[in-house]
């Protein structure tokens, strides 16, 4: 495909199922859960933090997705651990850092994950690859009902799941999306963008949460409210603000190459020799990087297949993930020399670019 | 209210004066620089305003007020340091301190989703259990064999509809 079709013809690009898994990578749900009569964990003593641990974790380990799961209590875990499980959003940073009395449950496709004692008694987790709001909402909420009938939640017909946040109150549910916003980024439209999605009730923050930077141009995007709405409004409510970046992020390419293809077309075939040959990588750039071969990818400037790889290695590029990968732990210095032979050596394999230019471009 | 030149978080002089429209609602928030550093506002993309809100948002006679929680201690002032609640009890003793923040906080003020409906038919057979057997008791006491023949029938009718065995840990 040439870049002038590619131009003309932004069907394909809004094509359903292929650019929103483009532009989406992964869906999330969370549900915060806390046992009745019980004090939050927050305020709980020691030793009714370990009974809520117990309850919890006897409750979840019954339900049948959690069936062979991983269930571990945080004091058991390495920080290295803790800080892979952060980088595959399965753990929140508070809970890595929780003293006592704290834990996780994970499933074995690691498509659900229950922490126990992080700000609530229980934070219900879905991860779903792609665009898939619904799915998520589904699974989530069955798993959410099978431990009703070990659980009694606290709840009210007025104030919802009580929680030990009043922010959480009601639905006590946030789902998010993980975005990759290149073009957004690239054309400084991303303030706007935050300021308009804030205005539609819904947060963005970097990639690992609040205060974070949005390495490689990928944003969260969750609801901010979630007393007053049903959990089918708020998600209905957020597909369609989610859809409405996506198209702006689309547009904002088609603008990029209209305006100037060689200019875009340069930062992806630079990202492509600096992955191939650099011996120095901090995790930020490591990230930009790879944002950028994956603009590439959705340019049609590699084949599609490649798409996944770099979605691995956007986790894998991060310092837990490759510490672990090398056996051992190293300071930021010596991770930047693994990180780019690491890099190096999966892009020695990788499929050349190929820039299909047409002739006819403006100027 | 507080006076506009002081910080919302600590009584430092504000430097950094923020407006966010949420929902429809104009907020309003200063802070002192300190503040502001702390709570991330500097970074566009990774701060909600929502969590400034909650602890600014708070009135300053109920938080001298010296109610205090029930079931767990906790009182207003606690709130005020911690910006979470003690237990979900809380929420009934605070009544007065929860219901004006909600307003500005969300989109509405009543749920309107998802209802744990077995938690509930199991919450309202307990406590249907707790009335036949003080009715028993009552019974005995006052020897009304025949009500208290009936009680105890329907307190074994009652168990046989219990679903499963729920837990808390009180
Ligand atoms: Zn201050
Ligand atoms: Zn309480």
């Amino acid at each position: 495909m040439t870049i002038a079709s590619l131009i003309d013809s932004p069907s394909e690009l809004t094509d359903a199922a292929s650019s929103k898994t483009a532009i989406v990578l992964m869906t999330r749900i969370r549900l915060a859960r806390n046992l009745s009569g019980t004090a939050f964990p927050g305020w709980a003593k020691p030793a009714q933090r370990e009974e809520i641990l117990r309850i919890c974790r006897e409750a979840v380990t019954a339900t049948s997705p959690m069936k062979r799961s991983l269930n571990i209590t945080v004091g058991e875990l390495s920080d290295l651990e803790k800080q892979i499980l952060v980088e595959r959003h399965l753990i929140s940073r508070e809970l890595s850092g929780a003293k006592g009395g704290a834990g996780v449950v994970i499933s074995k496709d690691q498509a659900f994950s229950v922490m126990v004692n992080e700000e609530d008694h229980l934070r219900i987790q879905v991860l779903r690859s792609g665009f898939q709001l619904k799915k998520a909402w589904n699974a989530i909420t069955e798993l959410d009902s099978a431990l009703e009938d070990h659980l009694d939640y606290a709840f009210t017909p007025t104030l919802g799941y009580l929680t030990a946040c009043p922010t959480n109150l009601g639905t006590a549910m946030r789902a998010s999306a993980m975005m990759h916003l290149p073009a957004l980024v690239i054309s400084n439209q991303m303030e706007k963008v935050v300021r308009a999605v804030n205005q539609l009730g819904m947060v963005v923050r970097g990639l690992f949460g609040e205060g974070s930077d949005a390495s490689g141009s990928i944003f969260q995007i969750s609801n901010q409210t979630t007393l007053g709405e049903s959990e089918g409004e708020i998600i209905k409510r957020l597909h369609t603000v989610l859809q409405s970046i996506i198209e702006h992020e689309l547009n904002a390419r088609e603008k990029l190459l209209e305006a100037d293809a060689g200019k875009l077309f340069d930062k992806v075939g630079r990202a492509f020799g600096i992955l191939q040959n650099s011996h120095l990588l901090s995790s930020g750039e490591a990230m930009n990087l790879l944002s950028l071969i994956r603009l590439g990818i959705d340019l049609a400037v590699f084949p599609d297949a490649s798409r996944s790889v770099i979605d691995r290695l956007f986790i894998e590029a991060q310092p837990g993930h490759l510490q672990h990968a090398q056996k051992g732990e190293y300071d930021p210095a010596q991770r930047d020399l693994l990180r780019a032979a690491r890099l190096r050596s999966e892009f020695a394999n990788f499929v050349r670019p190929e820039f299909s230019f047409s002739t006819n471009s403006k100027n | 209210m507080a006076n506009p030149l002081k910080c919302d978080l600590c009584a430092k002089p504000a430097t950094v004066h923020l407006t966010q429209i949420v929902n429809n609602k104009v907020h309003k928030v200063d802070l002192c620089e300190s503040c502001a550093q702390a709570k991330g506002v500097t970074d566009p993309s990774g701060f909600s305003l929502a969590d400034l809100l909650l602890k600014a948002s708070l009135n300053p006679e109920a938080s001298t007020a010296s109610v205090r929680c029930e079931q767990c201690g906790f009182t207003p002032n606690d709130f005020k340091k911690h910006g979470r609640f003690g237990c979900p009890t809380c929420y009934e003793a605070f009544k007065g301190l929860v219901e004006p923040m909600l307003d500005n906080m969300h989109k509405g003020t009543t749920h309107t989703g998802k209802i744990p409906q077995r938690a509930l038919e199991r919450k309202s057979i307990y406590d249907r259990l707790t009335k036949l057997e003080l009715d028993l008791t009552e019974a005995i006491k006052s020897e009304r064999y025949e009500d208290a023949a009936r009680a105890r029938d329907e307190i074994s009718q009652v168990k046989q509809t219990i679903p499963s065995n729920p837990k808390s840990a009180r």
